[in-house]
């Protein structure tokens, strides 16, 4: 078992890549490519599993660690590790790495070669962006997951694939080139890459206060780019709309909002602190902005993606709260937006493969016609609007209330109102969708109600919702473990208000 | 075996119906679904009822009320915040649960007939246990958060029932705005549930009373806040001003729904909460005074609309309206306990009356319009008689159940003195209004001759008929117990009704007073559209404008399309979709991006692709490399100023 | 007295020399037009860098300036052979061997 514990980690990463190496080998014929992805994905699914199995609860720190050394100069090494932060975050993307494949089943028929083993090498690379603990190692992941994800839209976007792909490649990249210069700077000024080494550094060393403004800004800017953050959302609706269903899953949201806060928040406490308040107004702004917008949009696709602005903003004000309950909500609520939203991308997939538009007054009273997609879309919706027993609302509950007690009443009062009326575009989305009359399109077409592969995905993600609903305990115990950062606790260059509110929680009363 | 001991069976049970009918119900013959769906309301109701046969017979029992039942495993539990799967039983939420899940279950038997030939009937069947199921969280839940769980899960089956021929736009619509109205009342209860929180860092109602009792100065300031919030979420689940307007819409579900939901237990969920959490009311006397400001203001606006509704349940639907405001008006006098007698004998007249509508819909076909109604009484002669009944009860005549719980709120009113008169008084004008537009609703269905022509009334099946027959002898029977007896009963959950008056035999008089306004909206009633069929039209005529008010329900859908929802929506498209996404931030990127083009364009003429050219700029670039490199600039650049600076001085 | 022939030859004219060959590259690679020329004209570049490095080497008694020399003529080699292929798939293409008139890189 030590063996296996020691290793666990770097065979995640392996496996989806030697699958991408065997797809691109392995010729184009019938469906192999995707049987080979799909195996992959489930095998390395497996494997994430053994991480929450075997995670020692109490136990801070991180786990499964390798440190072995790489470069010798500069001093790179393969760092890596997960702690209660990362450790479900690495589950999810395992989880999402099936569900992906089954949504391009059919939707992807030509260059299947080309689109599974980018698929597979853009699955390593997020799990590498989760579990480097090497600034190097993980910016080396965090472009990695980039170059993919471009590449794919540009080749298998729907309309206008190579703009889209261009202003995302534009949006994402050009903030990377910051981030590797505040790396580049620390290491001149430390000699380490290593995160937990660099934390101790910052909080104790005497780094220059402008410069480390600077530097954690790179930081920042970089990742709030990758969430989005209001206002830079720019590149997220024509993403959205032009990314092959498996991408669209994964693009927004986890990756920026996990580095966050473990790179910027927990490398740089000072001045996320600092930068905080704009943060939790940018955040508030997001979440009502996304969801005014997502009640006028025409196209499913960009629905969803304003849908993700207001969702993830809500994620990015409980980071920047700086609670330990909004952490833990926090990274709860990733988990909980990775799964909804994986759901209803598969389901409104479907759709489009099946009727060949993503317009929304195309379709009309499909509940008739695809009853099981209906139910489905349904209930993914709830758990999104955070019905009370969904995974939703627990991570809802968590963030508002921890805000709500812990820093600012007036704008969890703003933010509650947003995630409240969440629920006016998702369910005018289902009643223009599966509701009313048959519209002449849906008419025209036969009845093909979900596959066999799309509902055995579809309802272990629904017992999901309604298990991370009704038992969080499971999943929030092991987070918990993640957000006792040791190095904060003795640390006298963080202001004691910052200690406090990082480790007793919002309790101050 | 003791029942209470299982009391978390009481949730699961309807649970499990919608589990097994949900999932299953479409591959099962339709007897299998119907037994298990009735099964399950069947088995909690009689748990329920063993739990309070058992507790009325050992006063021991009773007096060791509230017993709590936790799920040994936490369902929220992070750093301080602790949240438990707990259900209570106390007093309160016994009579609760005695009227959710028995008149669920007669509602259920009711169904099965008047459900029997629609398509999703399976569908039906476990959305209603799913109700069910919500409900009873609702009634039983421990704090505040899981009351919220059922709050919410009964605004989901509502939805879903509501939107049950979602084929229909206006069923899909409806359904949409009752969730989305009861939203915003969930918003205030949220905001409420995160400032309880905040200040008692907990969110267990007997806690919270705890601590409260421990600070009896504690008054107002926040809790005054904290009771307002709620007091929104109570108006958006019990439709009172200015959240009501999702109720009239909701009648576009099935009849039955209409009954269970819309009038006999959710929409009640307000008045519940509040006398649950009586304690905060108790110690903000303002937010209690806007409580019955509201409930009174309500019950006297949507009796007038539903004074000229042709549509039998949309009367009814206003008329719910009108009485949850009785019952607001009831808790903002702190008589909890009356509104909670009001609230239970008004589940059983106005599911009463709906189910007796639903059978009358049923029998002609489908049509709801009071218009094409009349001279009912003789082909459906069982729906004729447990109508009277209920619209007897309705408009409060001795001795039936309204009279007794309406009785008891107007009272309650009255002996607060002061403003109190003001409150009784339009509860009184509501009486008049009330009894008038039910005799209304009586004589146009029932009374004068058939209005429509080919139309076959025919009696319903004896599973709509038995359910109607039992709720019209709650509705004659189930105020006699009295609020003496009843607000003794539940005093230990929402605290002792204090109702002394100086003036002697004051109750008798109000009554009598209640029942001769009573008596006379019946007599105008009459007049109108019995001895004069010919008058409500001409006093139409000659009142055009209020008319009109009153017929387009005071146009407040409109007001609110007009101030909320449109401008919601063109600032959203217009001014942050257009001007802020399009405009200003694709604008900024495109600039970004615009000044790289520009760059380049003026740098591309570098790039002519003249080889020579190329070289020329490598040479010169060498050159001037070397010059750097070569001339000692350091001691060049001294002398050199200084050679300037002589020639400068001379 | 010495012959000059029994002198060493100074240092510096051996440098002299190369810096001749050296810009007298640098002119031809500028001036001519025939791609051919050009491409002669690098050559005499890189044998004046290499006349300057064994001068070095002589000069410091040391090896490693007569190894790069050897470097240097092995990539003059592996660039003529590319090259020239280079140029005669111009030639090919174009029927011109004019640089002028090679300026496909032009955006």
């Amino acid at each position: 078992m030590d063996a296996i514990n020691q290793s666990i980690l770097t065979l995640i990463l392996l496996v989806p890549l030697a699958g991408a190496l065997l797809v691109a080998v392995l010729p184009d014929r019938a469906k192999l490519p995707n049987w080979i992805a799909l195996l992959t994905t489930l095998a390395s699914f497996v494997l994430t599993l053994h991480l929450p199995i075997h995670f020692v609860l109490g136990q801070s720190g991180f786990q499964y660690e390798i440190n072995r050394p790489w470069i010798e100069s500069p001093v790179i090494s393969y760092h890596v590790g997960v702690d209660g932060l990362s450790l479900w975050l690495v589950v999810l993307t395992g989880l999402l790495g099936p569900v992906g494949i089954i949504a391009s089943w059919s939707a992807i028929a030509e260059r299947r070669k080309v689109f599974y083993s980018l698929f597979l090498v853009q699955q390593t690379a997020m799990v590498g962006v989760f579990i480097s603990l090497d600034l190097m190692l993980y910016y080396g992941f965090w472009e990695l997951s980039l170059v993919p994800m471009a590449i794919l839209i540009a080749m298998y976007g729907r309309k206008d694939g190579p703009k889209a792909a261009l202003k995302f490649f534009l949006f994402t990249f050009i903030p990377s080139a910051p981030l590797l210069v505040a790396i580049l700077w620390l290491y001149a000024r430390t000699g380490s890459f290593d995160f937990a080494t660099l934390q101790i550094l910052i909080a104790h060393g005497n780094l220059p206060a402008a410069a480390m403004c600077w530097v954690a800004f790179a930081f920042l800017f970089a990742f709030a780019v990758k969430v989005p953050v209001f206002p830079l959302h720019g590149w997220l609706a024509d993403t959205f709309s032009e990314a092959p269903v498996a991408l669209a899953m994964v693009v927004a949201g986890k990756l920026g909002l996990y580095s966050m806060l473990r790179f910027h928040v927990g490398l740089f406490p000072v001045q996320a602190r600092a930068a905080a308040p704009y943060l939790i107004a940018l955040a508030v702004i997001g979440i009502l902005y996304g969801a005014c917008l997502a009640l006028v949009q025409r196209d499913f696709w960009r629905l969803m993606a304003f849908a993700a602005l207001s969702h993830l903003s809500l994620i990015t004000l409980a980071i920047y709260g700086l609670t330990f309950t909004g952490w833990t909500g926090a990274i709860y609520q990733i988990l909980n937006h990775g799964t909804v939203d994986a759901a209803l991308f598969l389901l409104l997939g479907a759709l489009e493969v099946r009727y060949g538009t993503s317009q929304i007054n195309a379709y009309g009273g499909l509940a008739a016609k695809l009853p099981r997609a209906a139910t489905f879309f349904v209930i993914a919706t709830l758990a999104m609007i955070g019905l009370p027993m969904l995974n939703g609302f627990v991570g809802e509950f968590l963030i508002l209330s921890s805000t709500f007690t812990g820093v600012s009443r007036s704008w969890t009062i703003a933010a509650t109102l947003g995630v409240i009326l969440g629920a006016a575009y998702m369910l005018w989305l289902v009643q223009r969708l599966f509701y009313g009359a048959e519209s002449k399109l849906i008419a025209s077409r036969p009845a093909d109600d979900l596959h066999f592969r799309e509902w055995v995905v579809l309802a272990p993600l629904t017992v999901l919702m309604l298990v991370m609903g009704l038992a969080p305990s499971i999943w929030t115990n092991s987070i918990q473990t993640g957000i006792h950062p040791p190095d904060l606790k003795g640390s006298a260059a963080l202001p004691p208000s910052v200690l406090q509110i990082s480790i007793h929680g919002e309790v101050q009363r | 075996m003791n029942a209470i001991f299982y009391l978390w069976l009481i949730p699961l049970l309807p649970f499990a119906g919608f589990l097994f009918n949900g999932l299953l119900g479409r591959y099962l013959p339709k007897w299998l679904v119907t037994t298990v769906a009735l099964l399950a309301p069947l088995a909690a109701f009689s748990m329920v009822l063993q739990i309070s046969l058992g507790l009325s017979a050992n006063q021991g029992a009773l007096a060791a009320l509230p017993f709590v039942h936790t799920c040994p495993f936490p369902w929220i539990s992070v750093a301080a915040l602790h949240i438990d799967f707990s259900f209570v039983l106390d007093q309160l939420s016994l009579v609760m649960l005695l009227v959710v899940t028995g008149v669920g279950f007669l509602i259920h038997i009711y169904s099965v007939g008047y459900m029997a030939h629609e398509e999703g009937y399976s569908r039906y069947f476990s959305y209603l246990n799913l109700f069910l199921f919500f409900m009873t969280v609702l009634v039983l839940a421990g704090n505040a958060l899981l009351m919220f769980v059922g709050w919410e899960g009964v605004g989901l089956a509502s939805y879903l029932l509501i939107g049950f021929y979602f084929q229909k736009d206006s069923g899909a619509n409806a359904g949409k705005k009752a969730f989305i109205v009861n939203r915003i009342g969930d918003f205030g209860f949220l905001i409420g549930i995160f400032l309880l929180l905040a200040n008692f860092g907990t969110l267990t109602f007997s806690e919270i009373a705890a601590k409260l009792a421990s600070n009896p100065a504690w008054q107002g300031g926040v809790l005054t806040t904290i009771a307002l919030c709620l007091l929104l979420g109570a108006c958006g689940k019990s439709a009172q001003l200015p959240l009501y307007i999702w109720l009239p819409d909701a009648m576009e579900g099935p009849t039955p729904v209409s009954a269970l939901i819309h009038a006999a237990t959710m929409v009640t969920a307000g008045v519940y909460m509040i006398a649950r959490t009586h304690v905060l009311f108790d110690h903000a006397p303002f937010a209690l005074g806007v409580v019955a400001v509201i409930g009174a203001a309500t019950a006297l606006f949507a009796a007038t609309i539903g004074l000229v509704q042709n549509d039998i349940k949309r009367v009814l639907a206003y008329s719910t309206i009108s009485q949850l405001g009785y019952m607001f008006l009831g808790c903002g006098v702190a008589a909890y306990s009356a509104a909670i007698f009001h609230l239970m004998t008004h589940a059983f007249f106005k599911a009463l009356l709906f189910l007796a509508a639903g059978s009358v819909i049923h029998a002609i076909g489908g049509e709801q319009d009071l218009r094409k109604m009349g001279g009912l009484w003789k082909k459906l002669p069982i729906t004729f008689a447990v109508t009277t009944v209920g619209v007897l009860a309705i408009a409060g005549f001795f001795p039936f159940a309204g009279f007794f719980s309406k009785d008891a709120i107007l009272y309650a009113a009255f002996v607060q003195g002061g403003s109190g008169r003001v409150l009784w008084f339009v509860g009184l004008l509501t009486a008049l209004l009330t009894s008038f537009y039910m005799f209304r609703l009586w004589y146009l269905a029932f009374m004068g001759k058939p209005r429509s022509e080919g139309i076959h009334p025919h009696e319903s099946p004896i599973s709509m008929l038995g359910p109607l027959v039992i709720l019209a002898l709650l509705s004659i029977g189930g105020g006699w117990i009295g609020i003496e007896r009843f607000a003794a009963y539940l005093s230990p959950s929402t605290g002792e009704l204090h109702m002394e008056s100086a003036i002697p035999h004051l109750e008798l008089i109000l009554s009598a007073v209640a029942v001769l306004v009573a008596l006379l909206g019946w007599f105008i009633a009459d007049q109108l559209y019995c001895r004069k069929p010919a008058r409500p039209a001409q006093m139409a005529a000659a009142l055009p404008g209020s008319y009109r008010l009153l017929a387009n329900k005071y146009y407040v859908d409109e007001f609110y399309g007009a101030t909320v929802v449109k401008p919601l929506l063109n600032i959203s498209k217009y001014v942050l979709g257009w001007v802020v996404d399009v405009g200003i931030l694709g604008g900024a990127a495109w600039l970004l991006a615009g000044i790289a083009t520009f760059t380049g364009a003026i740098l591309q003429r570098w790039q002519s692709g003249n080889l020579r050219s190329y070289a020329a700029w490598l040479a010169a670039g060498a050159a001037a490399v070397l010059l750097f490199v070569l001339v000692p600039w350091t001691t060049v650049w001294p002398v050199s100023m200084d050679l300037i600076g002589k020639v400068a001085r001379h | 007295m010495n012959s000059i022939l029994s002198q060493e030859v100074p240092i510096s004219w051996y440098l002299m020399l190369s810096a001749v060959l050296f810009s007298l590259g640098v002119l031809g690679f500028l001036i001519k037009r025939n791609l051919i020329t050009v491409f002669m004209s690098i050559e005499l570049m890189l044998n004046a860098v290499n006349l300057s490095f064994v001068t070095f080497a002589h000069q410091w008694h040391q090896v490693r300036g007569q190894i790069f020399v050897f470097f240097v003529m092995m990539v003059a080699a592996a660039e003529a052979a590319v090259g020239l292929a280079i140029i005669i798939a111009v030639f090919r293409a174009r029927a011109t061997l004019a640089v002028d008139r090679i300026d496909l890189m032009k955006l």
